[in-house]
């Protein structure tokens, strides 16, 4: 067959990331570097001067087919904090709708000297689409392709995990809610699986459960209460109100009434467990405000961590130093 | 078409499966027709002699589905250029099927592809009408009319009629003439916005994906409704097990129904979609590796009487974009006697079966007399090597269409000349 898969798509010949496509295929020593590096960077946003100099002179372009507000803030933000110039492409808004296709656009961008890709896009495979077809020197970054992976929320997510867990080998971790149409969930499957999770468990109705769900490496629960028992980490999923058009979900009050996760629910897992949500959260349908709010949910720390993991991953495609086994924040020098 | 040579195929092994054939025989050509089979009748000065040792001759193949893109989608391929590689893969018949633009639904459409092809010279190609004009699924065609302009069955391409009630009555009409109606079985709403099997592999890479349910729903409704009208019809490329054994089932209690399979169903599963390889983007989706065998052995046991290229040339751009936006299809006229050849090598037919599901099958689903070889019959004629390996490249291929997933895949057997109505329409030294 022609086409590359995404492992050896995603990795130069050293066996360096070249591109971030999906969490898939990468190993656990490299998902560790990646929630290392990070770590060095989160000291970053604590300074006066927020700044560190790794990607100077190099231009990041977020192309972002689908309209996102967080994603692309914080990866802007990871962009600048690494030194680099950033462009923000609305593209939802224009080439593609003027006719011109995705590759064009893409050629336009390569002529003004971009390093770096950052996409969207609502179809799976977008991001490999772009890496396998980018000029050799750009790198890739997949920001939410389709239902198909969300790499830098997954780590995002794990680094998340980490800081409040430790070790990966003995958690627990429940998942409720829309799996058939998460990227996000996929991605932090993936992750976990790779970095060793005791138990991945995914909860919801079976409309939302794609084919072989198990296939994924995780035990499939229909209760909520069942689901979360014991478990260490709750995640909670984004739910699209246009699933209640297609016949997936009768209605938002059901959902919640099922799925919708509350501190009497919560009840039933660990003392200490956390829960997490991407965002943006659907109050009263995924979960209830004194959840979202209370002292267990770690949803705004989140959002800061995704910044420290998005600088780690700029900086491991296109930093201008080498990273690799050294202490990224040592080499400040402005 | 120009007169014919008189032409002797000799020292061959003739395969010629409606007859039971399969021996060391020479064919002697006149007039477009097979005039004799071993010994010429007396008096008979060939023209040209073909020396054919090594090679097996047999009747010119019948492919049940290749789309030629014309007219409409010229950017894509011409019924010169396709029926170009259909002659250099041995196939001597192809049904067009009506998503052209415009639509074959009117005579007017069917008789312009007609005399097109007919002006080259280098295949049959047989007009597949419209079930519902411009395929919208509700107004049937003026179906008697297409039959006399010449199409010999006629179906809704990749576009399914939601309405039972419309293809109920579309059935009763076409039987009215003695039409075949083709259907691909897809259930319009169960595959709706889907590209992949839905299965572990869309599951992983979160393609959007269509059950098999939405084959089996289609292929219990048509067969319902054939029986309740007596009508005969064809599924048109069957993709999952358990759609090939309702087909059998019906036959066996008398439905009049058919079936085929596109050959690249028989050689890829859902797995080859890993990586996003659009060139695996095709509909039905590749299924999992028990559809396949299940497949496989449906075709063996005869409850799947015909293989078909499913041949669907696109433009370099059709598959450049991110793998649901893709156009689905494989261009797969000059694969499919090399891939029939390798389910011989894999033991799952023998030689003269793998010729019969592409000659003596396909013929019977059309309801005419070509694909086999006996004197009087027109001398429609593929001569290959079934030993010459050789590699699937750019280079090689004819077709203006180089999407294909088998690029660089070693192929056994090779087509040294085909013969169209006498003719030497490939001839490759």
């Amino acid at each position: 067959m022609s086409h590359a898969n995404a492992h050896d798509l995603q990795l130069d010949p050293a066996g360096h990331l070249k591109h971030l496509l999906t969490v898939e295929g990468l190993g656990r020593e490299l998902l560790t570097e990646v929630l290392d590096q990070a770590e060095g960077f989160l000291g970053v946003a604590q300074q006066a001067v927020k700044k560190v100099p790794l990607c100077r002179g190099k231009v990041v372009a977020n192309l972002f087919f689908e309209t996102s507000t967080r994603t692309r803030t914080t990866f802007e933000l990871a962009a600048k904090r690494l030194s680099a110039d950033v462009l923000n492409l609305n593209i939802a808004a224009s080439a593609t709708t003027k006719g011109e296709t995705l590759l064009d656009t893409l050629r336009n961008l390569e002529a003004m000297q971009v390093d770096m890709f950052v996409v969207r896009h609502a179809a799976s495979g977008a991001a490999h689409f772009i890496a396998s077809q980018a000029a050799p020197h750009v790198s890739v970054i997949n920001a939410g392709d389709g239902r198909h992976a969300h790499p830098t929320q997954g780590m995002l997510d794990m680094f998340t995990i980490r800081r409040h867990k430790g070790a990966f080998e003995n958690l627990r971790i429940a998942i409720v809610g829309d799996i058939l149409h998460s990227r996000v969930a996929r991605s932090q499957i993936a992750a976990l699986n790779t970095l060793g999770a005791g138990e991945i468990r995914v909860i919801g109705p079976r409309t939302l459960m794609p084919a072989q769900v198990e296939s994924l490496g995780v035990r499939v629960f229909e209760d909520l209460r069942e689901g979360v028992r014991d478990a260490d980490v709750v995640i909670m999923l984004r739910l699209q109100r246009e699933r209640m058009s297609v016949a997936l979900l009768p209605s938002e009050h059901e959902y919640f009434q099922l799925y919708g996760l509350t501190e009497e629910r919560l009840s039933t897992a660990r003392p200490d467990a956390i829960v997490m949500h991407p965002g943006p959260i659907n109050r009263g349908v995924e979960m209830d405000t004194q959840v979202a709010d209370g002292p267990r949910s770690v949803i705004l720390e989140q959002v800061s961590n995704g910044i420290a993991v998005r600088m780690a991953v700029i900086a491991m495609c296109i930093g201008t130093q080498n990273l690799r086994g050294q202490d990224a924040v040592g080499d400040l020098d402005d | 078409m120009t007169s014919s040579k008189k032409i002797s195929i000799r020292n061959g092994r003739l395969i010629d499966p409606a007859s039971g054939t399969d021996r060391a025989a020479d064919l002697h050509l006149a007039d477009g027709r097979v005039l004799a089979i071993d010994g010429p009748p007396a008096g008979f000065q060939p023209d040209v002699t073909l020396d054919a040792r090594g090679l097996v001759v047999c009747p010119g193949l019948i492919d049940l589905s290749a789309r030629l893109r014309e007219p409409g989608h010229e950017q894509k391929a011409t019924i010169a250029s396709e029926t170009r590689a259909a002659a250099a893969a041995g196939i001597t018949t192809l049904c067009c099927p009506p998503d052209t633009a415009p639509i074959i639904d009117t005579p007017a459409v069917a008789q312009l592809i007609l005399r097109t092809a007919q002006r080259h010279g280098l295949a049959r190609v047989l007009p597949v009408g419209a079930i519902t004009q411009g395929l919208d699924g509700r107004h049937i065609t003026e179906m008697a009319a297409l039959k006399q302009a010449g199409c010999p069955v006629l179906s809704q391409a990749d576009r399914p009629i939601r309405n039972s009630q419309v293809l109920m009555r579309a059935l009763d009409y076409a039987a009215t003439f003695g039409l075949t109606l083709f259907l691909q079985p897809q259930d319009a709403d169960l595959s709706e916005g889907g590209c992949a099997h839905e299965g572990r592999v869309a599951t992983r890479l979160g393609l959007p994906g269509i059950p098999e349910a939405a084959e089996t729903v289609a292929v219990a409704r048509a067969l319902a409704l054939a029986e309740q009208t007596g009508a005969r019809i064809h599924f048109r490329g069957l993709s999952s097990a358990r759609g090939a054994e309702m087909l059998a089932e019906a036959r066996r209690r008398g439905i009049p129904a058919s079936g085929d399979c596109s050959i690249h169903q028989l050689f890829l599963t859902e797995d080859d979609v890993y990586g996003f390889n659009a060139d695996c983007h095709v509909i039905p989706p590749l299924r999992t590796l028990a559809d396949r065998q299940a497949l496989r052995t449906a075709v063996a046991e005869g409850a799947i009487q015909a293989l078909c290229s499913d041949h669907q040339p696109h433009d370099a751009d059709a598959k450049q974009a991110p793998f649901p936006e893709t156009a689905p299809g494989i261009s797969a006229l000059e694969t499919l006697l090399p891939l029939a050849l390798g389910l011989v090598d894999e033991g799952v037919l023998t030689l003269s079966a793998a010729i019969a599901r592409l000659t003596t099958g396909p013929s019977a689903i059309l309801g005419h007399d070509l694909g086999r070889l006996a004197p009087g019959r027109p001398a429609d004629i593929c001569c290959f090597d079934p030993a010459e390996t050789w590699v699937l490249s750019p280079e090689t291929l004819v077709s203006q269409g180089q999407n294909t997933p088998f690029l660089g895949r070693q192929l056994r057997g090779r087509v040294r000349w085909t013969l169209l109505g006498g003719r030497i329409v490939h001839e490759r030294a």
